[in-house]
């Protein structure tokens, strides 16, 4: 038996495999294809104060192993969000992370506010480093002040029982500075990595593809820089909790994510191009526990950061 | 709120047969029982290029026809066009390959109650899903007319055996090279005018859609139609394949087409918004 059960700051989940925000909407589509009782938990897509339609189409482009994407945070709003698609995924008995963006510090305080009343929750993902903003100075996980201040706002909403982790991006030149921050400033996980800012030009207008001209790319193409800034972070941090993400698309790759340090693992665009990918992923990655001799998935957090000495013996 | 179609569902199909008609290719898909629960207007989303391949997303396309009774049981027929890499792939496919595929995605053309007289307008390989709507409404006594339009004859789809649904098939291409030369939607203002259409079904590009959505408005013609956004996921988890619909209040909102659509009420589209972002919600 492995024990693939993991704990992100206070909050207990079954299994380490999450869906990744903005890639199962609210769940209801995703629960045709898997029961969502057997996964860590539903990351809810991001949710805003009010109902956004998002960005202009195209909002997507395939690239090789990969996708970039657009979206802008189309969304309810959190009222219709709390009052609807919460309700749900709490009826199905799925273990729910909801995730909030904001474009000011005011505003993720307000969201916290309302989360916070909402029976159900186990965590609260601050999503800070949304690349599909209009204005790129908007992009607080790229701003290590303005990360700091989201994450003490939503803090002192919050009070002390729901975790806070405080989703950041890898466009930065130094992530272990922004993580130390907002841990500083009250975050409980971090989730590491968002999708990288790119941008695909089309050869027939010649122009810039997407409608929001740059967009997110995810996908396995980006998985070595989520390795690298997991390591990076746990190496700095290693108490803090890691919710790992970024192109992860079988066992082997959530195995990687664990031993750069992740104690969860965030499945996203696989989710596109398989809707049970999750399931997959969970049952491969027991398999590979099971095979290197681990009898946990708490074991495997981080395993790659032991010392030279020790892989001798 | 709209879900995801109740029946759809994943399974690994065999490949059939794969014959190249015109510039197309009609591929027959083994799928089984799921034929039960195909309509005319949804669709499938196949996973491309094999095992290690560096396309990750999922390909979008309508179903043709199903049938019951195929030498193989249950079948899916499509119509590829070979255009990008991964409808090239799914056009090499051999008989007796295996594709992994989900269906039936979407929603479906509504079919009258009552007999109606139906145009049944298709764009390109638009045309695929109107043959197998043209069998329905047939059996539901409907008048069935096809007018089918492109911009050269190399691009018409329109196989010998789906002509035997319709009443009356007719050709528009835009360089004379078949058919009549024209626009396919040239003729619709005077069939409406002389009231001889209950019921426009279109499938083909964006633009074909929003000239006839233009054309019936004002009119007692209904005009569905099935609309085209691109997808990465088909299962509405995504929100890629959005374009601005109003609700009967007249609020706008940016559905998928992968679920609120494909088949969507024309007159329900704000087609000059299409492609921008509608105003902010107050």
């Amino acid at each position: 038996m492995i024990d693939l059960s993991t704990t992100l700051g206070n909050a207990w989940f079954p299994s380490p495999l999450f869906t990744a925000s903005g890639c199962a909407s609210s769940g209801k589509e995703l629960a045709q294809f898997i029961d969502l009782r057997e996964i860590g938990a539903v990351v809810t897509k991001s949710v805003m104060s009010k109902p956004r339609h998002g960005r202009a189409t195209p909002r997507m482009a395939e690239t090789p192993s990969g996708m970039i994407n657009s979206i802008g945070l189309q969304g309810p709003g959190i009222d219709q969000f709390l009052a609807h698609d919460l309700p749900w995924l709490v009826s199905q008995k799925a273990r729910v992370i909801v995730s909030i963006a904001g474009e000011t510090v005011e505003e993720y305080a307000t969201l916290a506010r309302k989360v916070r009343s909402a029976p159900g929750i186990s965590a609260l993902e601050v999503n800070i480093s949304c690349p599909n903003v209009e204005n790129r100075g908007l992009v607080f996980a790229c701003d290590p002040d303005a990360s700091r201040r989201v994450i003490d706002g939503v803090r002192k909403t919050l009070g002390g029982e729901l975790p806070i982790i405080a989703k950041l991006s890898p466009d930065v030149t130094d992530l272990v500075s922004i993580a130390k921050g907002v841990v500083d400033a009250g975050a409980d996980g971090l989730a590491l990595i968002n999708t990288v800012l790119s941008m695909v030009i089309n050869l027939d207008t010649m122009r810039p593809h997407l409608g929001g001209k740059t967009g997110g790319l995810s996908g396995p193409a980006i998985r070595p820089i989520a390795v690298r800034a997991i390591y990076q972070v746990h190496e700095a941090l290693p108490t803090v909790p890691i919710l790992g993400m970024g192109g992860v698309a079988s066992g082997r790759d959530a195995l990687e994510l664990i031993l750069a340090g992740a104690k969860g693992v965030s499945v996203g665009t696989a989710s596109f191009g398989d809707p049970a990918a999750i399931i997959t992923i969970q049952n491969e990655l027991k398999d590979l526990l099971k095979a290197r001799g681990f009898t946990s998935v708490a074991q495997a957090v981080g395993y790659a950061h032991r010392p030279a000495e020790d892989i001798e013996k | 709120m709209s879900t995801i179609n109740k029946n759809a569902g994943r399974i690994i199909a065999t490949v059939v047969s794969n014959k190249r008609v015109g510039q197309y290719h009609q591929i027959l898909l083994n799928v089984g029982e799921m034929v039960n629960n195909c309509k005319p207007g949804n669709f499938v989303a196949m996973k491309v290029g094999g095992e290690n391949a560096k396309m990750i997303l999922r390909r979008a396309f309508a179903i043709s026809r199903v049938s019951l009774t195929g030498p193989y049981g249950g079948s899916m027929e499509l119509i590829v066009a070979p255009f990008g890499q991964g409808s090239k792939w799914l056009c090499s496919q051999i008989e007796g390959a295996e594709i992994d595929l989900i269906a039936p995605l979407g929603t479906a053309f509504g079919i009258p109650t009552q007999p109606v007289r139906a145009l049944l307008v298709g764009g390109g390989y638009g045309s695929a899903p109107l043959f197998g709507l043209a069998e329905v409404l047939k059996n539901r006594g409907c008048r069935v007319d096809m007018y089918l339009g492109a911009s050269t004859g190399g691009k018409i789809y329109a196989p010998m055996e789906g002509k035997r649904s319709v009443n009356v098939l007719r050709i528009y291409t835009e360089d004379g090279s078949m058919g009549e030369r024209g626009r396919v939607t040239e003729p619709i203002p005077g069939l409406i005018a002389d009231g001889l259409i209950d019921v426009i079904y279109s499938c083909g590009p964006m633009p074909m859609l929003q000239a006839i959505s233009e054309i019936v408005a004002g009119s007692d013609v209904v005009h569905q139609c099935a609309v085209e956004e691109s997808m990465a996921c088909g299962v509405g988890i995504c929100m890629t394949c959005v374009l601005p619909v109003a609700d009967t209040d007249g609020n706008v909102s940016m559905k998928r087409s992968c679920i609120d659509g494909p088949v969507m009420d024309g007159s329900h589209v704000l087609w000059d918004q299409v492609g921008k972002v509608p105003e902010v919600h107050s």
